[in-house]
């Protein structure tokens, strides 16, 4: 089975962290990716730059795109995409086309990436979709 | 991150809501610290023991404000109540200030407590030294550091500074929509002053200043959380994320300022970068133009060139046009002059920035383009004139050997690399 795993922290924490203490956070986390990557197990991590970058998408008849990151509380995280885009525009386009192909109501975050290391699991279980 | 840091950080990072929420309730500055200091110290208490709250901020207002209430009615009835009693619920503290303190609330309260720091009749030193101090709670000595005097200098200055705002009104009443923008547009204003301090230091003093920019940043990201959706706050913070991703390349070993065309482009902080470009795009979208928005965007065109001969120069002519007609200036026109020279040639930029030569006569970068364009031209009894005039208007000895470099050149044309 592939999980993902989801990070949460305060931003004002870790925003304000040095560039020392990032490393440091940073180094030690290299260590478990490194570990994993050689079982094999490790797929895309990702790193998102911070919410004041995000725009979020109301799906609906008319998208309705809003300034800023996804606030709800009533609703759930499902799933994601990562996709390359030339700018928020054509983000924002995308996540409307995705929209459109999913009869839900519901929202979209459009965030970029800080930093993004492809790597792909090579040892899955079980099957892939 | 140890526990302590952690509660450092999140105190601190809880102060603008808290001390602002706390100011609006009691409608004293120095009350709202106080409670604002206490609270802190029961956080240090009670977060170890009993982990820390799920919003800091609100759990701050709440027990600041308990003890606050506290403390302002032992003064008035001029004896000692039994504080521990009077917040003995901080359990419950947290979900009923969740509830009461509403998003809303907090955006006016963190936005009036940096207007307040805005006061007109305060000078612009003034005015940083007070919203470092109450905003983002520096400590004296950091805040005298960073304006390289001492200590008791600053500690008088800003509590002249404090005195002079208790005796101005203060807008406690929720701002309309107009106030507010004004509000906003001083607080930005304030904010890149703040940025600006620690940008235009010198080298010597820029280790010192260098934490200034980071709270300006800091700040900003804060304001942008609180006014998702203002374009101009968008471009503000791009534009401080642009410019501070530079920081690393500004200065060489000797401690001689770095032309932009001459960094190593390899030093800047890509993170920053990013950053500002994904602020660039979401604030252009908005298609409401504003002098924030355009200097950020031609930081982004500076960031956005691999190479110094890669930078789109016939856009960044058009985006100081654009600034020129939102914020008419001769300095303006004069980094326009700039972009000009390398577009249309020098003899174009010198027509442009003739009309500038009394507005900006006493000036060093006028005098310093001024001699670089007659130097291109071969001009260079000219240029030696203007040279030794930017020299004597020097603010900083890098600016005045950066110049003399310039001169040394003239001096020896067998030695010109061109």
């Amino acid at each position: 089975m592939l999980y993902a795993i989801l990070c949460y922290d305060s931003e004002d924490v870790v925003g304000a962290w040095t560039k020392e203490e990032d490393e440091a956070a940073i180094k030690r986390l290299e260590v478990v990716e490194e570990k994993l990557a050689r079982q094999g197990r490790l797929g895309p991590v990702a790193r998102l730059l911070p919410t004041t970058a995000a725009t979020t998408i109301r799906k609906g008849r008319e998208a309705m795109v809003i300034d800023g990151p996804f606030a709800e509380t009533k609703e759930q995280l499902l799933g994601f995409f990562i996709v390359e885009c030339a700018s928020l525009d054509d983000a924002i386009e995308t996540a409307k086309e995705l929209g459109k192909a999913s009869s839900s109501a519901g929202s979209f975050e459009v965030r970029p990436l800080a930093v993004f290391k492809p790597h792909e699991v090579t040892r899955a279980d079980e099957v892939r979709a | 991150m140890s526990d302590m840091a952690w509660i450092d950080a999140a105190l601190t990072s809880a102060r603008p809501q808290a001390v602002g929420a706390l100011l609006r309730y009691f409608r004293d500055l120095d009350t709202a610290e106080e409670a604002y200091q206490d609270a802190c110290l029961r956080a240090l208490k009670s977060w170890p023991q009993n982990g820390p709250p799920r919003d800091p901020a609100a759990w701050l207002i709440m027990v600041g404000r308990n003890v606050g209430i506290d403390g302002v009615r032992r003064r008035s009835r001029q004896e000692a109540l039994p504080s521990e009693e009077v917040i003995s619920d901080l359990d419950d503290a947290e979900t009923a200030a969740v509830d009461q303190v509403d998003a809303a609330d907090y955006r006016d309260d963190v936005l009036r407590l940096l207007f307040i720091c805005c006061h007109p009749e305060l000078p612009a030193t003034q005015q940083i030294a007070l919203a470092l101090r109450i905003v983002s709670g520096l400590s004296v000595k950091q805040i005298a550091r960073a304006f390289l005097v001492g200590e008791a200098a600053m500690e008088q200055r800003i509590t002249r500074a404090k005195a002079r705002i208790a005796k101005a009104e203060v807008p406690f009443e929720t701002p309309g929509a107009i106030e507010r923008s004004e509000r906003l547009g001083a607080v930005a204003a304030m904010v890149y002053l703040i940025f600006n301090e620690g940008y235009s230091a010198s080298f010597d003093a820029v280790q010192a200043k260098a934490p200034l920019c980071e709270e300006a940043i800091r700040l900003g990201r804060l304001l942008l959380r609180l006014f998702k959706a203002e374009p101009e706050i968008m471009g503000l913070v791009a534009l401080m994320l642009l410019q501070h991703s530079r920081a690393p390349a500004r200065f060489d070993a000797e401690g001689q300022v770095v032309l932009l065309d001459d960094q190593d482009r390899s030093l800047w902080n890509r993170k920053l970068i990013n950053e500002g470009l994904a602020l660039i795009d979401k604030a252009m979208r908005h298609r409401r133009r504003g002098p924030y928005q355009v200097q950020a965007a031609i930081a982004a065109l500076h960031a956005r060139a691999e190479r110094p001969e890669d930078t789109d120069w016939a856009q960044i002519d058009l985006l100081y046009a654009a600034l020129e007609e939102l914020q008419p200036s001769p300095v303006v026109t004069l980094n326009r002059a700039v972009a000009v020279s390398k577009v249309r040639g020098p003899e174009s930029a010198l027509a442009m920035i003739a009309p500038l030569a009394e507005p900006l006569a006493g000036y060093f970068h006028f005098h310093g383009l001024q001699g670089g364009l007659l130097m291109q031209l071969d001009r260079n009894e000219e240029a030696r004139e203007s040279f030794n005039r930017a020299i004597a208007l020097a603010n900083t000895a890098a600016e005045a050997a950066h110049i003399r470099m310039h001169l040394d050149r003239l001096a020896e044309p067998q030695r010109r690399a061109r």
